[in-house]
Formats: C-alpha cells, sequence, structure tokens
C-alpha cells in the first residue's frame, strides 16, 4: 500500500481526530462534578482591610501576656519546643528595643523602655513575605490578612528572611510530638513547613473574633480598619499609635497604642 | 548462534521468573480492602450518603478535596453545595466525623485501608487530625 502525501494527512487527521474525541469522552463523564458551588459562610466576619490595636495600658502582669499566648497557642496546635532556637511562636513579648529598633532612644521612660510588647505577624499591606514565597504558599485575601497555605510550603524559608519583623518560624523538627493537648479541628504543621499569625481566618469564618482578642479583655481591639465606624479606626485616627518599622513601607496592620492609660 | 541453546534456556528461566507471580495468581479473586462503613455517625444517617453519589466519589474525591482545599484555604469559600443543592463545610474535618471509627485502630479507618490496599500514600494525616485519641 502506497500513500501520497495527501491521503497521508488526511489518515493522520482522522486518527487524530478519533484519539483526542476518546480521551474527551472519558475524561469529561469522569471528571464532571455536578453543579456543585462554593459560597462563603454566611455566618463569617468580613471586612475590607482587618487590622489589631494593641492598647499596652492593658497589658500589666506577666499573666496578661500569658493569657493571651496561650489562648493563640492552643486552638492552633502550635508546639513548645522547649529551646529558643527551634521555638515556634504565632504570638509573643519583646521588649520596645527590639520591637521598635528605629525608634530607640537612650534616655527614654523606664516603663516603656523595660515593658514587653505583644508582637505578632503584622498582615502588611505590602508584605515583603508574599513577595518572597516562590510557590505562592504565602498570599494576601482581599481583606487584607496575610495567610499561609501549609499545602504549599516548601520550607526555602524566603519569607523569614523576607519578613523585617520575625514573625515567621520554621518547624525544624517534627511538631507533634511537642505540643501538649492537640486541637484536632486546626491541622499541627509538619516537618519543614513555616507557619505564623493567620489573624485566626478559621475563627473569622465561623463568625468569631480572633482567640487572642477573645481572651485579651480588651488589650487587643480588632475590626476594620476601612470602616470609619469600627473602633480600631476611632483609636488609629483619634490617638497617638505606633508601628514596628514603619520607614520600611510595608503598612503594618498591627498599631500599638501607648499612653493610652498609664503604663506599668 | 554461538552458545544458541544456553542463551535460549537462560531466556525461557528468566520469562518464567518474571511470569510467575501472574501465573500464580491466575484465577484467584482479589480480596480488596476491608471497607468500614460501620462508624457511629454513619449509623446515626437516615439516608447513608457521602457528599455525592458513591460510585461518583470512589473516582473523584481526590479531585474533590483538592478543589475544597483551593476554595476553603485560597478563597475563603468553605461552604460547598453538592449536587442536590445540600451544603456542606469544605474541611476535611467533614469526611472525619462521619468516617473516624473510635473503635477501630488506625490501620482499619476508612481512608487508610484502601489506600494501603492500593499502596497510595497521600500525606494528609501528617497535619489533619483523625480525632483526639489517634493523634497521640
Amino acid at each position: 500500500m502506497s500513500l501520497n502525501r495527501r491521503q497521508f494527512f488526511r489518515k493522520a487527521g482522522m486518527v487524530t481526530a478519533l484519539g483526542l474525541g476518546g480521551t474527551f469522552v472519558i475524561t469529561g463523564l469522569r471528571g464532571k462534578v455536578e453543579a456543585s458551588e462554593y459560597e462563603t459562610p454566611q455566618q463569617g466576619l468580613v471586612a475590607k482591610r482587618w487590622a489589631m490595636v494593641v492598647d499596652m495600658s492593658k497589658f500589666k502582669t506577666e499573666e496578661d501576656y500569658n493569657r493571651v499566648i496561650e489562648a493563640c497557642h492552643s486552638v492552633h496546635n502550635v508546639p513548645d519546643l522547649g529551646n529558643p532556637k527551634d521555638e515556634i511562636k504565632w504570638i509573643w513579648n519583646e521588649d520596645y528595643e527590639h520591637a521598635f529598633t528605629s525608634q530607640n532612644n537612650r534616655y527614654m521612660e523606664e516603663n516603656v523602655k523595660n515593658h514587653p510588647f505583644i508582637i505578632l505577624c503584622n498582615h502588611c499591606e505590602n508584605p515583603p513575605c508574599v513577595r518572597a514565597c516562590p510557590t505562592e504558599a504565602t498570599f494576601q485575601r482581599p481583606d487584607g490578612i496575610v495567610d499561609m497555605d501549609f499545602h504549599r510550603c516548601i520550607g526555602c524559608r524566603f519569607c523569614m528572611a523576607a519578613c523585617p519583623y520575625g514573625a515567621r518560624s520554621f518547624n525544624y523538627r517534627d511538631p507533634r510530638p511537642f505540643i501538649k493537648e492537640i486541637d484536632p479541628d486546626f491541622p499541627t504543621r509538619t516537618l519543614g513547613v513555616v507557619e505564623k499569625c493567620n489573624f485566626c481566618v478559621e475563627r473569622l469564618e465561623k463568625g468569631l473574633m480572633p482567640a487572642c482578642v477573645e481572651k485579651s479583655k480588651g488589650g487587643l481591639i480588632f475590626g476594620d480598619l476601612d470602616d470609619p465606624k469600627s473602633e480600631v479606626r476611632k483609636i488609629v485616627s483619634s490617638q497617638y499609635t505606633i508601628r514596628r518599622k514603619p520607614e520600611l513601607g510595608t503598612q503594618p496592620s498591627v498599631y500599638y497604642l501607648v499612653g493610652g492609660g498609664d503604663l506599668v | 548462534m554461538y552458545k544458541g541453546g544456553r542463551i535460549i534456556a537462560s531466556l525461557v528461566v528468566f520469562v518464567a521468573l518474571l511470569s510467575f507471580p501472574f501465573f500464580y495468581n491466575i484465577g484467584k479473586s482479589n480480596k480488596g480492602p476491608v471497607i468500614n462503613l460501620n462508624t457511629p455517625a454513619i449509623q446515626q444517617l437516615a439516608v447513608k450518603q457521602c457528599v455525592e453519589p458513591v460510585e461518583w466519589m470512589r473516582a473523584n474525591h481526590m479531585k474533590l478535596l483538592n478543589q475544597w482545599r483551593e476554595e476553603a484555604v485560597r478563597n475563603g469559600k468553605t461552604v460547598y453545595i453538592n449536587s442536590q443543592g445540600k451544603s456542606f463545610e469544605n474541611s476535611l474535618q467533614t469526611c472525619v466525623n462521619c468516617h473516624f471509627d473510635p473503635a477501630s485502630k488506625e490501620s482499619d479507618q476508612f481512608c487508610v485501608s484502601c489506600h494501603t490496599h492500593t499502596a497510595v500514600n497521600p500525606n494528609c494525616w501528617s497535619c489533619h487530625i483523625w480525632q483526639k485519641q489517634a493523634a497521640q
């Protein structure tokens, strides 16, 4: 049998069409999800730009700090590895000198100087971690929260180098054995994954305030900075607040109200 | 052929060895995994149906779970409305709530027994949790 050029192309085309059509029939039938949809939960809290105000006057005793830290770390299965080198932290204490490195003054008020500040991820408007992440595991939601998709994290730690606030921790060890009591409603992390505060997106979806805010007895105020009637907006626009390293242009969403009451 | 006899004999032995498992198992039926559907949560259901029809779930549960993950984590859409119009929270915990059997050990759980049988190793459980007691 001999084919001329035209016959060859015709036959080749027919075979290709058959092959493609066949796969489409099979995959088309198997892969079809019948009329299913996805929706945002009705009871969820929504905002244009979530933000937090830390009222330092409400943090007086060590218990005030620990209560807040414990609330967060227990709902998010944050392990306690017992040494600062491997430490995993979502919310923690830092003294003024290290938290506000560029606003340091040798002769400043002793109360402010020695008073620890509550530190967490700033959920920046221009997050450097999101730009650094090669897999888009860290991403910014439309409501301003810088969230992580742990499934995508490959553990490269570029985000940790990029974050000017040290808000990210890396799992150098399997965290599971170091979690006091595992809460099955939130996944643990695994070896080789970076983690950080997520402004409790999983709680906001259920209509709850973040765990730390709930336990802070008014020390942490959470709300929509874009809404002129919200409490955070009122505080930020009427009282003197400071943010960490504002000169970097990341536009942090965590504001510190100092001198709102009396520190100590 | 140089040393033809030996070559052919070796080839016969080689092919026989290679195909031994096929001939050995010929005619025997495959037992299949023991699928545990006898959990307290499933027993309480009036209509025993998964989020989508069983046949479809068997073929596509992994795709559905990937979709759930994308929608919930990245798009904040945590409600899944299935083909019958019923809504579910699209979380792996929704699956676990029904399929976890506190009376069984880890290897007999719904997902695990089937994945073991088919030699699939999804790494869901390195982060997600069956239940409190199973996690420890």
